[in-house]
């Protein structure tokens, strides 16, 4: 994806990309993230106790654990929605090609917002507006050119085009889920975070999401997804993070992540 | 330890002897005679709660700007210390009043900042017990805490402003007004000794605090080791 | 982006929300309504005690009315965590909070503009000579009512007992505003209509005093 400042360069769409991106060269600017010491209280728990691991851009992060271990608390740390109680989390502007560019303090938070995007555990979609209310909206917020047009082509791309004047409370979850990551795609990440996208979508749904991410990861954008072990989409993978009472329990860095995960499927 | 212990001898002496004083020692009064001696018990009660809660704005600020827990251990101390002292002023006020003015209340700038500023505090220690998550109960505590102090000079403003324009009785003069010297003496020794006894109060209160802090600390602790010696079992670590 | 731009696009959204919903404008206005009733129903006011009591009963209607209504603003956000959507965003808190109140204020001002002619219709108050001031006196009253009334809605919204947490919080700080909105209202409501400075000059400090405050505590209010 290419910038300009802060903002992405808008192209002609391609019949697959999302909204406002721009089909990515080689080597194209990706997101390096760095969590150092990253530690996660509520009160007397600690959600998160010392978590640290960087990330090279362009990586597929599959992020594991059981229930509590710490993957929603650690995303939206990843989010800048939720600071941590002790140690930061970096943002190093990078390519696939040459790796992380160490620059100081790398890209400040308030920047940094700009290329990140994020699919909860809700769709963080308003209700009662339509679905290209809500995609314009954003667009808005994320101070685009033409936010009818990013809403637009948004819509196309996840397939949700006839539905524009849909309100969003009457949509299934397999369509909010895609509006949601019509949204969160908008203004072109280069980081994405994903928090259990698959859950309760049908076979079709999930089929498009899997296609979505492979083609994100070929266009260089780093990714987080925190997902189940039985998940489909964990074959995009590059890497697998588990996550066990708040630590790093196993990283497989550069080596192939499917072993864990065949490890952790027959487990369960 | 053995320092508290005496300390809070040392202050209960005091509050016997404030007490004995403003019954016996103070000069009778001219027109109230008996009644005018709650006057000794209502100055000091007033005075403590406005100290009390200021040290809970200044504490709540400083939670705000620092993120330390002790802060907000002692904006919560302090409130609560406030208060009792101002329900204990806002009670012997009207006592006082009704027998001598013939009113139990009126709407005077003093008594009308009292009152907001009870209702003002009770509502904070309201929202306190009803936020579960402590780190958030104490942000946004502290943020309610600060614009409820903030209110108090624009109560008081209003209620001046008010009363130029619509003069009503104004209860309890001024503590200056034609006090008779031993009176005065009497007056400012029940005022310190209270003041000593709220401080006592509101440091066994911010003690409590910094216990129930250390309580949750070592259970978390004793948690995090079981789940620790789970993990180690369970699972063979590879390198980070 | 600008604080003003992006509170403006907040402002819509909190407009277009209430169109689409039509809640809470419906909601407020027929509270104030019913507690304008009621009063002169329980009192059976004479035309003097009206213009008396008026202007304080039509403040407290506004000021119960107001707690009801800002309550949504920030518990709305809460049913599909779209506050984290809106936090996702390259957009100051301040900017946020400053959207709502816009959205807030211009709610209440629809219900003020519906409620304050029927009341001088009931309560026989005359309103025509003295529209500009008044309009004036009514803004900044309650742009000091929607300022603390969002801010206060932050914090409740996460306690339990919201919606009752809210007047609880709000009332007793609205105190001075109050006073001084009820004072000056009876001012310009009197048989010689004045505009009285002091408490004009009043109300906006109070307005400037808290969004002062509640600049500096924006960050606080929606941090996790």
């Amino acid at each position: 994806m290419a910038f300009v400042g802060d903002r992405p360069v808008i192209s002609a769409p391609t019949s697959a990309t999302s909204a406002c991106t721009q089909p990515a060269v080689a080597s194209s600017r990706s997101l390096a993230v760095s969590f150092d010491r990253i530690e996660k209280r509520f009160g007397a728990l600690f959600a998160l106790r010392g978590i640290t691991f960087d990330i090279q851009p362009g990586e597929f992060v599959a992020l594991l654990g059981p229930n509590g271990a710490g993957k929603t608390t650690l995303l939206r740390i990843a989010a800048l929605l939720s600071t941590p109680t002790r140690g930061r989390v970096r943002f190093v502007a990078g390519s696939r090609s040459a790796g992380a560019q160490e620059s100081g303090d790398g890209i400040p938070g308030e920047s940094a917002k700009h290329m990140i995007g994020m699919v909860g555990h809700n769709p963080l979609l308003y209700d009662d507006l339509t679905a290209a209310e809500n995609l314009r909206l954003f667009a808005q917020l994320y101070g685009l050119d033409d936010p009818a047009a990013c809403a637009a082509r948004g819509l196309e791309s996840c397939g949700l085009a006839d539905r524009a004047n849909g309100i969003v409370r009457t949509f299934s979850r397999g369509m909010r889920q895609r509006l949601a990551l019509a949204r969160a795609l908008l203004h072109g990440p280069s980081l994405l975070l994903l928090d259990e996208p698959g859950t309760g979508l049908d076979r079709q749904a999930a089929g498009w999401l899997s296609g979505t991410l492979e083609r994100l990861r070929s266009q260089g954008c780093t990714m987080i997804m925190s997902t189940h072990a039985r998940s489909e989409s964990l074959d995009l993978a590059t890497r697998a993070v588990l996550l066990g009472g708040g630590r790093v329990a196993e990283d497989t860095r550069g080596s192939d992540p499917q072993l864990l995960f065949q490890r952790l499927r027959s487990e369960s | 330890m053995k320092l508290r212990i005496s300390l809070t001898v040392i202050v209960a002496a005091m509050m016997i002897f404030a007490g004995y004083a403003a019954l016996f020692i103070a000069p009778d009064e001219r027109t109230m005679h008996e009644i005018q001696r709650i006057f000794y018990f209502h100055v000091p009660a007033w005075s403590a709660s406005f100290t009390a809660f200021f040290a809970s704005w200044i504490a709540c600020i400083a939670y705000l700007s620092t993120k330390r827990d002790r802060f907000d251990w002692l904006a919560v101390s302090a409130a609560e210390v406030g208060v009792i002292a101002c329900t204990i002023g806002l009670l012997t006020g009207p006592l006082w009043a009704k027998p001598v003015w013939g009113i139990w209340w009126t709407w005077d700038a003093r008594l009308t900042t009292t009152f907001i500023l009870w209702l003002l505090y009770i509502s904070y220690l309201l929202l306190r017990g009803l936020i579960e998550e402590p780190a958030r109960r104490a942000t946004l505590a502290a943020v309610f805490g600060v614009f409820a102090f903030l209110d108090v000079p624009l109560v008081y403003a209003s209620n001046r402003l008010w009363r130029t324009q619509h003069p009503a009785p104004v209860m309890f003069g001024g503590p200056n007004s034609g006090l008779n010297p031993m009176m005065g003496k009497v007056l400012g020794f029940c005022i310190v000794s209270v003041l000593c006894l709220m401080v006592i109060i509101l440091v066994d209160r911010y003690r409590l605090e910094e216990l129930r802090h250390e309580v949750d600390e070592l259970r978390q602790d004793a948690e995090t080791r079981a789940l620790d010696a789970q993990n180690a079992q369970n699972h063979v670590s590879t390198a980070r | 982006m600008s604080t003003a731009r992006a509170a403006s696009i907040v402002l819509a959204k909190e407009l277009r929300l209430e169109l689409r919903t039509r809640e809470l404008l419906s909601a407020t206005l027929v509270f104030a309504l019913i507690v304008i009733v009621m009063f002169s129903y329980a009192f059976d006011p004479t035309p003097a005690e009206s213009r008396h009591y008026g202007p304080g009963l039509l403040w407290i209607a506004f000021l119960f009315a107001g707690s009801l209504m800002l309550h949504p603003s920030f518990a709305r956000e809460q049913a599909g965590d779209t506050m984290d959507a809106l936090r996702l965003a390259p957009i100051s808190s301040f900017s946020i909070l400053l959207g709502k109140m816009a959205a807030n204020f211009i709610f209440l001002a629809i219900a003020e503009l519906i409620l304050v002619p029927i009341f001088a219709v009931l309560y026989d108050v005359r309103l025509m000579g003295v529209l500009g001031p008044l309009i004036l006196v009514f803004a900044l009253g309650t742009l000091g009512l929607v300022i603390a009334g969002t801010v206060f809605a932050s914090i409740s919204s996460h306690a339990r007992m919201r919606e009752l947490m809210l007047p609880l919080l709000l009332l007793p700080v609205l105190a001075p505003l109050l006073v001084a909105a009820v004072q000056a209202t009876r001012a310009l409501l009197a048989d010689t209509p004045s505009l009285d400075p002091a408490w004009v000059t009043f109300l906006a400090a109070f307005d400037v005093i808290f969004m002062t405050a509640s600049w500096l505590v924006c960050d606080f209010l929606l941090e996790e």
